[in-house]
């Protein structure tokens, strides 16, 4: 009622005094008396819009409706008005929702029911996956000898503890390098059925950090630890903070964490229940809370952990993001951040004792037949892409095609991804291009027809649509990044090479996936995530 | 694919005639968007969007803008020489006296501004950078239209060398280049772009009686029209009536109020822009929809805006408190029907580079920029209009501005560890 009784006041009392104050302007047409009057009218309406409204949400409530997912009122309320809607199966108390961000939608996503039974013959562990490794490990097999899945191919030189083990047992064929001798590749030709070597497991449960420690030291299963900030093989010697996993994917096509998990449940449980070991502050569980999206029990139900939900578009499934609206990474801090593929490796270790790599890989891209197909790590890409190719000229990227890297036809899939992307290369000219594309292409852009079709799935090649300039347009990467960074300034530090803004600005936070959206929508064609990966670099060379 | 061949065929060495082939690139991606795929490290695709598709459609929110400041030069032309005072009469002979003086200033600015960016790009080795898109389609809409081209010349050689390639470039510079050439010639020719005289084009003077001066564009358009059976130009016939002043709203406004204003011209004329000044600030309506053009394909930003608009009505609203002058007075909405505040407001005040970068900064640069130009407008006598030296003050003060934005953000974070 009150609101009614107020503006009722106002208007009248603007009526009546518009002729003592506003005199002075007599002579022409008084337009702020006119918007004061206008506005007094729209403010009384509104009054008694609300009140019915308020009427009808109090008769919801009398009648004893469900109001917890509609409150009956024909005002959206505020927070559904800015914020992206999160799914039914969410804990409201447990939800962030993140509003920045863009979701890629392109042709050629894989599909839970449509499996592709491919086997690779060859396999590789290739050193450049692992940052922090120095760059020419001591490689412990020699070609010709036969390993079984776990037996020690390499160390690190700078830390001979983190060995690097076979994912398949078979026999060593090769040993590529690549500059300055570096080795990019061991290859293993796989046998047709896989051997594990047989590991003494310790306890969980009673043995100490230190055993678990050793034992994934000697097994194998330490490569499949990541630290932030940097994005390197962890140091055994220091303690994470905390420790981070995120169990769903939002990149363009991206694998579905839930099948990827499927019939790895209790690995996926174990493995955490190691990490709760290995780190002295929790292990924090990113869950898919978007609409239209679910979380396997597996990871909402996970014991032992504290899990979050999280709403919003790309790249909010990336762990980066989940870990800044958590427990933010501070100067100083140690994080570890692990795939749930990687969870899934250590909790095989600790159940059975054999370094399992078996996973599911996802054939994404318009350009190959999609699904999902099983492999082990390191599969190589040709075998598996192959046959299910539609065309010749075409890009293969180990991972998505914002963060992903090209492979060459023999190449070998990369240790952190489940996914394949195909593409068509895009090296042809188009005649007034960039004023009136004749093919639609993803944007974030307005000024595109699509923009008004949000579930358009593209069709997309590789071209550079445009070259690239210095930094113009801004305020734009900030609405793509869910994060409390300026990354136009950031970027602009590191390259001005100044540390103390750079990590100032957030650098610690970042790593390359989380600015992958903005470099895919910079007008500038800048190479964000080179130049935040030198930052980095630069940065742990301080260190 | 003729086309790529034929590009292919005519494209000279890079070695021997360096300038002709950064001329041959900038064309030849300008027609055939290239073929350059991505690398092997980051997005394996890319936006739609690039620079040249950003800033080509700014240029495409100002077109009105250009149509109906080219007409207005006629239309004002006529209306001092007391013939065709209905806005649609006489439309050919205003369009083509429009044409006549509005396509040298347009080619002079291009010609000097894109001739220098090609030089410094080939010099320095990299393609033209499209900034100049938007410059060289802002600095004629900003220009009285009797403005001696050489004059514009030098003005745009200034703003182009000194304002953007001394400081590295597009994306580099500090300054608004289109509103540095026109502070150039605001102190440098100040008789040539200030006071009553300029806003009316095509005769001796704006005394009584001064006849029109048409030159030999006039005597092509003349046959033209002679063809159709069209009235023609006729010097003889056309001259400026007693008591016309040629001043504009603002000039009469800051003399007489408000009051002053409208003895001359009506509200309605104001706003829609039938009005001597500069070629494109003077209709607002069509403004607005250039800035609703650039709001809803989100190239300007709403902050700069909104915040600005925030300002200026701040401004005139103080100064209407303090009332000490009749301008003081003018009520601050009609503050609004004068001037260029609208075109400041969508198309200088949000150029990105010289803009304050974070989201924040931007509504502080806007309110700012508001504020004081309203402030200049009103209160210093020496400058009629005060939104390009608040922009230019605020460009300068932008850094600043986000460096207290971004000190924030840093020593928030030092906080939470």
């Amino acid at each position: 009622m009150k609101p009614l009784h107020s503006s009722f006041k106002i208007t009248v009392a603007l009526l009546f005094s518009s002729q003592l104050s506003f005199a002075a302007a007599d002579s022409s047409p008084n337009y702020l008396l006119y918007c004061l009057i206008g506005a007094g009218i729209v403010a009384l309406m509104y009054a008694i819009i609300s009140l019915a409204d308020n009427m009808m949400q109090i008769e919801a409530k009398n009648l004893g409706a469900d109001t917890s997912e509609n409150d009956y009122s024909i005002f959206p309320s505020f927070s559904s008005l800015f914020k992206p809607k999160a799914g039914d199966h969410v804990d409201p108390k447990r939800l962030v929702s993140l509003k920045e961000g863009h979701d890629i939608k392109l042709v050629g996503g894989a599909h839970a029911d449509h499996s592709i039974t491919n086997t690779a013959e060859h396999y590789a562990v290739k050193p450049t996956n692992f940052r922090g490794m120095a760059p020419i490990p001591k490689i412990t097999a020699a070609v010709g000898e036969r390993v079984k899945a776990g037996d020690a191919l390499m160390f690190d030189k700078s830390n001979p503890d983190v060995i690097y083990a076979a994912p398949v047992s078979g026999e060593v064929i090769e040993i590529r390098r690549g500059a300055k001798r570096a080795i990019t590749e061991v290859i293993i030709k796989a046998d047709k059925e896989v051997t594990f070597k047989e590991n003494a497991v310790p306890n969980i449960e009673s043995a100490s950090r230190e055993d678990i420690v050793k034992f994934l030291l000697e097994t194998g299963g330490w490569a499949h630890l990541n630290q932030r900030p940097f994005d390197v093989i962890p140091n055994q010697d220091v303690t994470p903070k905390n420790i981070f996993v995120s169990t769903f994917a939002t990149g363009p096509n991206a694998p579905d964490l839930n099948i990827i998990v499927e019939g790895s449940e209790a690995a996926f449980q174990k493995g955490l229940d190691a990490l709760n070991k290995l780190t002295d502050g929790q292990v924090y569980v990113g869950l898919d809370g978007r609409k239209g999206h679910s979380s396997h029990t597996a990871y909402s139900e996970a014991k032992g952990v504290v899990s979050n939900y999280f709403a919003g578009k790309h790249p909010v499934g990336n762990v980066g993001i989940q870990i800044h609206h958590t427990a933010p990474i501070n100067s100083g801090d140690v994080v570890w951040t692990l795939k749930v593929q990687d969870v899934i490796v250590l909790g095989r270790l600790f159940m059975t004792g054999a370094y399992d790599t078996r996973t599911k890989v996802a054939l994404t891209g318009a350009e190959v037949n999609n699904g999902y197909v099983d492999t082990f790590l390191g599969a190589s890409v040709g075998e598996l892409v192959g046959p299910n190719l539609k065309h010749d000229h075409v890009r293969v990227i180990s991972g998505d095609v914002l963060s992903g890297e090209p492979l060459p036809a023999d190449g070998y899939l990369n240790q952190k991804t489940s996914q394949i992307t195909v593409l068509a290369e895009g090296d042809k000219h188009e005649l007034f291009g960039w004023l009136l594309p004749l093919k639609p292409r993803p944007s974030v852009s307005p000024t595109f027809p699509t923009y008004i079709m949000p579930k358009h799935e593209f069709d997309v090649d590789t071209n550079t649509h445009g070259e690239k300039r210095a930094f113009v347009q801004t305020g734009a990467y900030e609405k793509v990044l869910p994060m409390d960074i300026y990354p136009q300034h950031l970027m602009k530090a590191i390259m001005a090479n100044d540390f103390e803004n750079m990590e100032g600005l957030g650098i610690l936070e970042l790593s390359e996936e989380d600015l992958a959206l903005c470099e895919f929508i910079c007008p500038s064609k800048s190479p964000l995530q080179s130049i935040l990966r030198d930052g980095l670099d630069t940065m742990r060379d301080q260190m | 694919m003729g086309l790529v061949d034929f590009f292919k065929k005519i494209e000279p060495d890079k070695k021997k005639s360096p300038i002709l082939h950064t001329f041959y690139d900038a064309v030849y991606t300008f027609a055939l968007a290239p073929d350059s795929t991505t690398g092997p490290k980051g997005t394996q695709i890319k936006d739609g969007m690039d620079l040249k598709r950003l800033m080509v459609h700014v240029v495409i929110a100002m077109q009105l803008c250009y149509l109906f400041g080219t007409y207005n030069i006629g239309h004002q032309h006529f209306t001092a020489a007391g013939q065709y005072m209905g806005f649609i009469e006489g439309f050919h002979l205003k369009l083509a006296h429009g044409l006549i003086l509005m396509l040298p200033i347009f080619l002079v600015t291009h010609i000097v501004g894109l001739g220098i960016e090609i030089i410094f790009a080939a010099k320095k080795g990299h393609a033209v950078e499209e900034g100049f898109l938007v410059s060289g389609a802002l600095i004629p809409l900003i220009m009285p239209p009797d403005i001696p081209l050489w004059i514009l010349a030098v003005a745009v050689a200034f703003a182009v060398i000194l304002g953007k390639e001394a400081f590295g470039g597009t994306g580099m510079n500090i300054w608004n280049i289109a509103l540095l050439a026109r502070v150039f010639i605001f102190f440098a020719y100040p008789t040539t772009i200030s006071g009553d005289t300029v806003w009316v084009s095509g005769f001796e003077g704006i005394a009584a009686d001064s006849v029109a001066t048409y030159g030999w564009g006039h005597d092509i358009f003349n046959t033209l029209f002679g063809w159709m059976g069209l009235d023609g130009f006729n010097a003889a016939k056309t001259a400026v009536v007693d008591g016309y002043t040629g001043a504009t709203p603002l000039a009469l406004a800051y003399q007489g109020g408000w009051e002053g204003a409208t003895e001359v011209y009506s509200p309605a004329q104001m706003w829609w822009g039938a009005i001597p000044g500069s070629i494109g600030e003077t209709s607002k309506p069509l403004i607005l929809l250039g800035a609703l053009f650039l709001l809803v394909t989100k190239i300007a930003s709403w902050r700069i805006m909104l915040s600005m608009l925030i300002g200026g009505i701040v401004g005139a609203m103080v100064l209407n408190g303090w009332g000490a002058t009749p301008f003081m007075e003018v009520p601050w909405y009609y503050q609004f029907w004068m001037g260029s505040f609208f075109f400041a407001m969508a198309f200088m005040a949000t150029d990105p580079v010289t803009a304050a970068s974070t989201n924040t900064g931007k509504w502080w640069y806007g309110f700012f920029i508001g504020f004081i130009g309203m402030i200049i407008r009103v209160i210093n006598p020496a400058y009629p209009e005060g939104w390009m030296l608040a922009i230019l003050f605020m460009n300068t003060f932008a850094p600043l501005i986000d460096h207290y934005v971004l000190q924030s953000n840093i020593s928030k974070r030092l906080k939470r560890a």
